[in-house]
């Protein structure tokens, strides 16, 4: 069966455009690598009874409440207090579900998809349904890629101690499981998004020793009408900073993490100030206790699936995205994508993205508008404004660019393949290698079970920052300037799927043919 | 000191470079990409003398071991993960078993070790039950392609090799032509608007050497042939040898431009599994295609049954340059005095790189000094020349 | 009182764990004090989760018999059985 509209992806992007689109009559097949709607933005507890006590000390007291639909047996726990606009999330499931009880959408839950490919005018995504262990493909005439991003991470000497987590790992285990994951919690990093992990962590029960922005929020100023702009945005920051008073979380602006330590399990952390030029200020650095660290650095959209197919990209602050027209378009038809696999920028844009996306199909499959004139102006004029307010996060956030003199040549670069930094050091300054495909290549960065997802960024900083030193240090090499430095990664099978869950799926097509 | 431009810095124009280095040649190597950033990190490393038939490019094979094995004693084992694996060809049916027997048998008189194999399962413990029975070969190698080119070139920069990446040859200004006179250098027209003089320009871009053949008016029929290999999460050494089925032989020797698969399995020193192979012809379209993906998966598990629960991590593709008679063209080509191919290898260019390189060294030593007509020596270290010379194309280039 | 019989926990390496319903087995080890539950292949380095949404795989786990499964995307089943993981969870 092929779907009108093919979305891969249920957080706010996806959601709201399946709803838009089953609201104006097409026929929706809607698949996720989660086991429901929501996306990480929107995460909550898997289906299941309620629990008649907590079995830890770490877990909060239960069970909240989910939206009636998405209830399973007994109902769920639930955590709608760490949750922001709730009344939307319930909004579209509600429609999804009609559209399911009507027979117009299908959902697939817990499907990795790992490839997208053109099928005749339309699309087919294959995806790996993890529960039935087969390969399922999903058609649709049109395809909209909502993949969403994931954490930035960067290595510093114990980043691979159990107990580091990225700051979006925190925030999964306490939405998504109850689960406060450490009694004495450090958070680091840069962006906003560090506030509301360590107001939802301290709000059940651990105690956040500090939270370490590398930025200074009083950067904010100079982006003075991008966020006025955004009232909403600056109510959501109060809101946090005073849940971080009433929790008596310190904030230490211009702070990073250059170290952790711990026999088998994160200890103690050692954070330093950071200077003017992004550099760690020797000297200053002090040793904290702690049995949890949570590192953010900012999102890197998720593009897999939209490179393959040969969508144009280009260089964001957050890495490589997608590059879409007014309607939300990629460069090859009948694409589109929305949400933060365009840059990142936070729910209330991914939600405006999959809206205005929507609008698009309808017109282009032959269906008459559900929004009017005045939704639709509102829609962009949202869109540029938290566009730009992101922009203006963007700037004020930036990585410290002096974050890599924290590591020395053993710490692990890439986690998967435990490459040292001295091996990325080496392929760059003395092998001359230009960009993070051909560090991948002499060191094996990147060649492991995430492929490389975790390790770009870090990668793609070592080769401009020692590669500009490599070519005074080699004058026998005449080098490219940059290589392919920002062409995104291609990766071709987005998420691993088994062999014979493959080889199943050829029997499959050949006794369809 | 003459001059010796190489345009291509894969595996094949490393070799070149590294062998006209060691021979005294001013070398400098061009590339418009990065170093081994086409084909050459596109395949499995492959040193195989288990697939060629008796034949001039057994012979090439035959020497270019030995010159892998040297070049392992002097740059390092490590260095280029050279790997005496072997390889192991099997045959699910008895009249597949007896083509197989028969290949060998004619491999074997031209002085090929290969080994007939009645318990597969004593080599390879994880293949799967019930298969017919195949040949095992000990003189399979495998290197790590992006390694041994780096490997190879850090060699020929340390004799003194120049290399520049991210700039193209466009074609040559002057000093071209038949009529150019012997010993006049050809003057290269770069892509960053600079020139250089060359006494000899090696064509080592694989694929895309019929492009830069264009460019110097030098046709050679090369075409570039699509090939998937999958890469699995890690497993460790589950998978000791090169395995291949015994259909391998003949998809390699097709001509047909259709999708053609057929099963190689082996492990790698990271632990992932590689499998391989597919070939078809359609330009250098790179598309991803989930049907070769399947079909190749499902071969790999029918030979080996535990891959089912392993997951395939990766994919990647590339384009194997293909010449129509499967040979690779290798020698100065008449129409501009001064121009060497080294091209056309398709899916054999990592094992026969360094004899490659150690000819065109020759041709050129031999050409260049002499001052005479650029005429290959005919035979070398056991090799038949005239079987890759450029001129085998003549009638139907100028056709 | 649950959470001591099989019916709310599964079991890590023969010792019961308590969950709670719609918790990921990574979730449920980590409100157990367990932080890891692999030993990388190269390094023999402790491994739990990190990402915690399914990207960097460095949760991997044996569950019920099958390795190199996301701790953090499995949910935890009462009477299931979760062992540690050595390196690429393969035995050559």
């Amino acid at each position: 069966m092929t779907a009108d509209v093919l979305i891969i992806g249920a957080g706010p992007a996806g959601l709201a455009c399946a709803a838009t689109v089953l609201a104006g009559g097409l026929a929706v097949e809607l698949v996720d690598a989660g086991h429901g709607p929501g996306g990480q933005y929107w995460r909550h507890p898997a289906p299941g009874s309620p629990p008649d006590s907590a079995p830890g000390g770490g877990t909060p007291p239960g069970p909240l409440r989910l939206p009636r639909g998405l209830r399973g047996r007994g109902g769920h726990p639930a955590s709608d207090d760490l949750h922001h606009d709730l009344g939307t999330y319930r909004a579209l499931v509600a429609r999804l579900e009609e559209g399911v009880a009507v027979g117009r959408a299908v959902t697939r839950f817990g499907h990795d998809v790992w490839s997208l490919t053109r099928d005749g005018d339309g699309w087919v995504a294959a995806s790996h349904d993890r529960g039935a262990g087969t390969e399922r493909r999903s058609r649709g005439r049109v395809a909209v890629i909502a993949t969403g991003a994931h954490d930035v991470a960067l290595p510093f000497p114990g980043w691979d101690l159990p107990g580091v987590f990225t700051a979006g790992a925190l925030q999964a285990l306490l939405k998504g499981n109850g689960v406060v994951a450490g009694r004495r919690v450090l958070i680091a990093g840069t962006g906003p998004f560090l506030l509301p992990v360590a107001t939802g962590l301290a709000r059940y029960g651990a105690q956040v020793v500090g939270i370490h922005e590398a930025g200074d929020p009083r950067d904010w100023a100079a982006h003075a009408p991008a966020v006025a702009q955004n009232a909403g945005k600056v109510w959501e920051g109060l809101t946090y900073a005073a849940g971080l008073a009433r929790h008596r979380v310190p904030v230490h602006p211009r702070s990073m993490v250059v170290a952790a330590r711990g026999a088998g399990r994160v200890q103690s952390v050692t954070v330093a100030g950071v200077s003017e030029t992004g550099e760690p200020v020797a000297g200053s650095e002090r040793d904290i206790e702690v049995d949890a660290l949570g590192v953010g650095w900012g999102f890197s959209p998720v593009i897999d699936l939209a490179v393959t197919v040969g969508c144009r990209t280009s260089m964001s602050w957050s890495g490589p995205v997608v590059e879409v027209d007014d309607d939300q378009r990629a460069s090859v038809p009948r694409l589109f994508v929305a949400g933060e696999t365009t840059g990142v920028g936070g729910a209330t844009l991914a939600l405006r993205e999959g809206e205005l996306a929507a609008h698009r199909i309808l017109a282009d499959l032959g269906r008459p508008p559900v929004s009017t004139e005045a939704r639709l102006l509102r829609l962009r004029v949202d869109r540029s404004r938290h566009k730009a307010f992101a922009a203006a996060m963007a700037d004020a956030h930036p990585i410290p660019a002096g974050w890599a003199s924290t590591l020395v040549s053993e710490t692990v670069v890439c986690r998967c393949e435990e490459v040292p930094y001295a091996a990325v050091r080496r392929a760059v300054v003395e092998e001359g290698a230009g960009d993070v495909r051909q560090v991948k290549q002499l060191t094996r960065a990147g060649m492991g079970w995430c492929q490389g997802r975790v390790c770009e960024p870090a990668c793609r900083g070592l080769v401009r920052s020692l590669g500009a030193r490599s070519v005074a240090e080699q004058p026998g090499q005449v080098r490219s300037k940059g290589g392919r430095g920002d062409a995104p990664t291609e990766r071709l099978v987005a998420l691993p799927i088994p062999l014979g869950a493959l080889a199943d799926g050829e029997v499959v097509e050949r006794s369809a043919m | 000191m003459s001059r010796v431009v190489v345009v291509g810095a894969g595996i094949v124009g490393a070799a070149c470079a590294y062998y006209a280095a060691r021979a005294e040649w001013d070398v400098v190597v061009i590339e418009r990409d990065q170093v081994a950033s086409g084909t050459t990190s596109r395949g499995e490393g492959n040193l195989l003398v288990s697939d060629k038939g008796a034949g001039p490019e057994l012979d090439l094979m035959r020497l270019s071991r030995r010159l892998w094995l040297e070049l392992a004693d002097e740059l390092g084992r490590d260095e280029l993960e050279l790997d005496e694996k072997g390889g192991l060809v099997v045959a699910s049916m008895p009249d597949s078993l007896a083509a197989l027997t028969e290949f060998a048998e004619g491999q074997r008189s031209a002085g090929v070790v290969a080994q007939p194999v009645e318990d597969l399962r004593s080599l390879e413990p994880q293949l799967a039950p019930g298969l017919a029975g195949g040949v095992f070969y000990p003189e399979d190698l495998q290197v790590q392609p992006v390694l041994a080119t780096q490997a190879l070139l850090a060699a020929a920069i340390a004799r003194g090799a120049e290399l520049r990446c991210g700039t193209e040859v466009l074609g040559f200004t002057s000093g071209g032509g038949g009529d150019r006179p012997i010993g006049r250098p050809l003057r290269l027209r770069l892509g960053d608007g600079s020139t250089i003089d060359a006494d000899a320009v090696v064509n080592a871009a694989g694929p895309w050497g019929s492009l830069l053949g264009d460019a110097f008016a030098a046709p050679v029929p090369v075409l570039p042939r699509r090939g998937f290999v999958l890469v699995t999460a890690p497993v460790g050494p589950r998978v000791r040898h090169k395995v291949y089925a015994a259909d391998y032989v003949a998809n390699v020797s097709s001509g047909d431009a259709g999708l053609q698969t057929s099963c190689v399995v082996e492990g790698t020193r990271g632990g992932t599994i590689l499998i391989g192979a597919s070939r078809e012809r359609v330009g250098f379209d790179d598309t991803l295609d989930p049907l070769v993906v399947r079909r190749l998966a499902a071969q790999a598990c029918a030979l080996f049954p535990f891959l089912r629960e392993v997951p395939l991590m990766r994919t990647y593709r590339g384009f194997r340059p293909y010449c129509p008679d499967h040979l690779p063209v290798i020698g100065p080509d008449r129409r501009v005095p001064g121009l060497v191919h080294a091209v056309g290898h398709e899916g054999a260019g990592i094992g026969l790189a360094p004899a490659t390189g150690h000819l065109v060294t020759a041709m050129i030593s031999g050409a260049l000094r002499s001052r005479r007509d650029p005429r290959s020596p005919d035979v070398l270290d056991g090799v038949d020349a005239r079987a890759f010379a450029p001129e085998r194309f003549a009638s139907a280039v100028t056709s | 009182m649950r959470g001591a019989d099989d019916t709310t926990t599964f079991q890590f390496d023969g010792e019961p764990i308590a969950f709670r319903a719609g918790q990921s087995v990574g979730a449920a080890l980590i409100a157990a004090g367990r932080l890891s539950w692999r030993t990388t292949r190269v390094g023999e380095r402790p491994r739990g989760i990190f990402c915690g949404i399914g990207v960097c795989f460095d949760c991997l786990v044996v569950v019920d018999g099958r390795p190199n499964q996301r701790a953090c995307l499995t949910p935890a089943l009462a009477g299931m059985t979760i062992s540690t993981q050595s390196g690429t969870g393969w035995t050559p």
